[in-house]
């Protein structure tokens, strides 16, 4: 019997352990981890923590983006969401508080599935118009300043500890372990890979389309207001400006090296969050190596590229004639 | 006719909205606060003339606001650290960002992968690359910089004219003159309507590509320079965020971003109408800067619901007379995606 190792996914798998491997070269303490105060410390447990935020982010865009669209208002979302936690922290109790920052995000997707789904909208243009007014929205509900809070419920949602974890790690796993159940648990997966792959066919044979659409939207906007509650107890406070800012980006670049094609269809929601997971193990690893952060967005960049490159259509035939290969030796 | 349409709309909401501005704040409408709006939005109103090429040929282009920050960050170094002569330096700078662009038009072409991965790609880079080269804000203190600041044709009323919304009007002419009435611009309509159909035509699509990228990062560049002569200074961190008020801009001007239609006079009435909504805020005074975006994404909203509705029309109009004579086709039908107007 032979061990089979799984062809999908190897490519993130290794990409993740060689960035792992060359921020441990560059920090020889990289994997140390210590226990202080009933929290796990460390910079692994950094880089899970910090890529809290865009995990969650890549959640919901990776089922976007799967059935063809994208959602480019998630950034502005968290900065709506955030803003609405943490105006009301000091006031309310957590359950509220949060629950109203969920409202809040699933009314923003509910948006942008009406514009997408009902309206025919171009996706891009669609989620453009929530992301251009929701950070104004989002200083309307702070009235323009920085909103603090002490709560300490709310901060514990940022720099708490569950089990030696921080919360955040333990909610983004909370949060991919339901949607992994929900969509792959049920044919709903498919049914949106099929959405993705061709909607006229998909509807013709009876797919809801629109409502799978519609639902994918809204998911996103719950992880995005998901993502701003934990990027504002983070900083104990809410930066209508700044919380999020990019990382729209960066939550499409993460589906993008998870393997999904922006043109929908085919998805992986694990993949996604290992892509998350390599983009933040790429900042912490020029942070620790003590290059200049600025130097971030061009190794970004190059990864973009390398993986885009690796994606073509065109260098598909490649692709096949190596596999072709494979399959031929013994 | 549906584009002249848009560009009447978009046309009307800016009339109209400057006439309720001048209703409440008479001064508004003076030479002096029209000149400003010119001035303040040159260097938008130049990168939105070459987003709207991207755009009609059913492409986009995330990467000019960083453009307009490398070139601002290069242009600085070059003249104050270098020596470089400012017209040496402007020459380099241009020759760089098109080849930035031709980079971007081929890896689209050749690799057949979305222009808004590509772009995106391309954001990065020269974000990147105008952080390597400096963090700090540089001074420009050429001659030329404030020689070219203190030129400016009066207008009667006290308004003045100032070189680069000159610039901005001189590039917008030249653009609208190019896209509407040389084989170039034809073709640009004809890559927006249909790849396919542009290829079977014999018009070589690949090179038309690379050609749309390249002019769109030249005018990001020349915006670039506008913007280093508008604020005296190069920074890695200036036009964040751009690309998007650009996209916008050319989004309430009437071009549709399926490609195929829009115009550059619609483009400059979308970037005054942006504009106007910012002289508004500044003469209210009681109203933060965020209302800004707050009504820009309500203008855009407005304006593609509005395309979607004309759309729809057009479809029902062009669906009716299917079974009829082509005479009887109304004129309001769809036109040719290729038709400019």
């Amino acid at each position: 019997m032979t061990l089979r190792i799984p062809r999908r996914g190897m490519a993130q798998v290794l990409a993740l352990i060689i960035i792992l491997m060359i921020d441990r070269l560059v920090s020889p303490q990289f994997f140390n981890l210590h226990l202080q105060d009933g929290r796990l410390f460390g910079s692994v447990i950094d880089v899970l923590n910090r890529g809290t935020p865009v995990a969650l982010l890549s959640l919901g865009m990776v089922l976007v983006i799967a059935t063809g669209g994208i959602d480019l208002s998630v950034g502005a979302v968290m900065a709506i969401a955030g803003a609405t936690a943490a105006s009301l922290a000091d006031t309310h109790s957590l359950p509220v508080v949060i629950a109203s920052a969920l409202a809040v995000g699933l009314a923003c997707g509910l948006w942008n599935g009406i514009l997408v789904a009902v309206l025919r909208i171009q996706p891009i243009v669609a989620t453009l118009i929530l992301m251009v007014a929701g950070r104004g929205i989002a200083q309307l509900i702070t009235e323009g300043r920085i909103v603090t809070f002490t709560s300490p419920d709310l901060v514990w949602m940022g720099n708490g500890a569950v089990l030696g974890l921080p919360t955040p790690v333990v909610i983004a796993l909370g949060m991919l372990l339901l949607t992994a159940a929900v969509v792959r648990g049920t044919a709903l997966g498919l049914l949106i890979e099929a959405t993705g792959g061709n909607a006229r066919a998909s509807e013709l044979s009876g797919v809801g389309t629109r409502a799978m659409i519609l639902s994918v939207y809204i998911w996103c906007g719950l992880c995005a207001s998901l993502a701003g509650v934990i990027a504002a107890a983070d900083i104990m406070g809410a930066d209508a400006n700044n919380a999020g800012l990019w990382l729209e980006l960066d939550a499409i670049l993460a589906v993008v090296i998870g393997g999904t094609s922006l043109f929908g269809g085919r998805f992986s929601l694990v993949l996604a969050v290992a892509g998350a997971l390599i983009i933040q193990a790429m900042n912490t690893g020029i942070l620790l190596s003590g290059y200049p952060p600025e130097l971030n967005l061009l190794v970004k960049a190059v990864v973009v590229l390398a993986v885009l490159l690796a994606q073509s259509p065109r260098l598909g035939d490649l692709s096949r004639f190596t596999a072709r290969w494979r399959r031929t030796k013994p | 006719m549906k584009a002249s349409t848009s560009v009447a709309i978009t046309a009307f909401v800016l009339v109209a909205g400057f006439a309720l501005c001048a209703l409440q704040f008479p001064n508004i409408a003076s030479t002096r606060v029209v000149a400003n709006l010119l001035t303040d939005n040159a260097f938008l109103g130049i990168v939105a003339a070459g987003m709207t090429f991207v755009i009609i040929s059913g492409g986009i282009d995330l990467s000019v606001g960083s453009v307009i920050g490398f070139t601002t960050v290069f242009t600085a170094l070059a003249i104050e650290r270098w020596g470089i002569p400012p017209f040496a330096a402007f020459a380099m700078v241009l020759v760089l960002c098109a080849l930035f662009g031709a980079a971007m038009g081929t890896v689209i072409h050749v690799f057949e992968l979305p222009p808004f991965i590509v772009t995106l790609a391309g954001m990065f880079l020269a974000r990147g690359v105008s952080f390597l080269l400096s963090t700090e804000s540089i001074p420009i203190t050429a001659p030329i910089y404030s020689a070219v600041s203190d030129f400016a044709i009066r207008l009667p009323g006290g308004g003045r004219l100032t070189a680069i919304a000159i610039a901005m009007l001189v590039i917008l002419v030249v653009c609208a003159l190019l896209l509407h009435l040389t084989r170039f611009g034809a073709n640009v309509y004809a890559l927006g309507g249909s790849r396919a159909a542009t290829a079977l035509m014999g018009i070589p699509v690949g090179p038309m590509t690379v050609r749309i990228y390249m002019l769109s990062s030249v005018l990001a560049g020349l915006a670039g320079i506008v913007f280093s002569f508008y604020t005296a200074a190069g920074y890695s961190l200036s036009a964040v965020g751009v690309e998007l008020d650009t996209i916008a801009a050319v989004v309430i001007g009437g071009t549709l971003l399926t490609g195929g239609q829009g115009s550059v006079i619609g483009t400059f009435l979308g970037v005054l109408i942006q504009g106007m909504i910012q002289t508004y805020i500044n003469f209210d005074g009681t109203l933060s800067s965020w209302w800004t975006k707050i009504a820009t994404g309500v203008l855009l909203f407005v304006f593609i619901a509005l395309q979607q509705g004309l759309m729809a029309l057009a479809r029902r109009s062009s669906l009716k007379p299917a079974g009829a004579k082509p005479v009887d086709v109304k004129p309001v039908e769809a036109t040719p995606a290729g038709a400019p107007t």
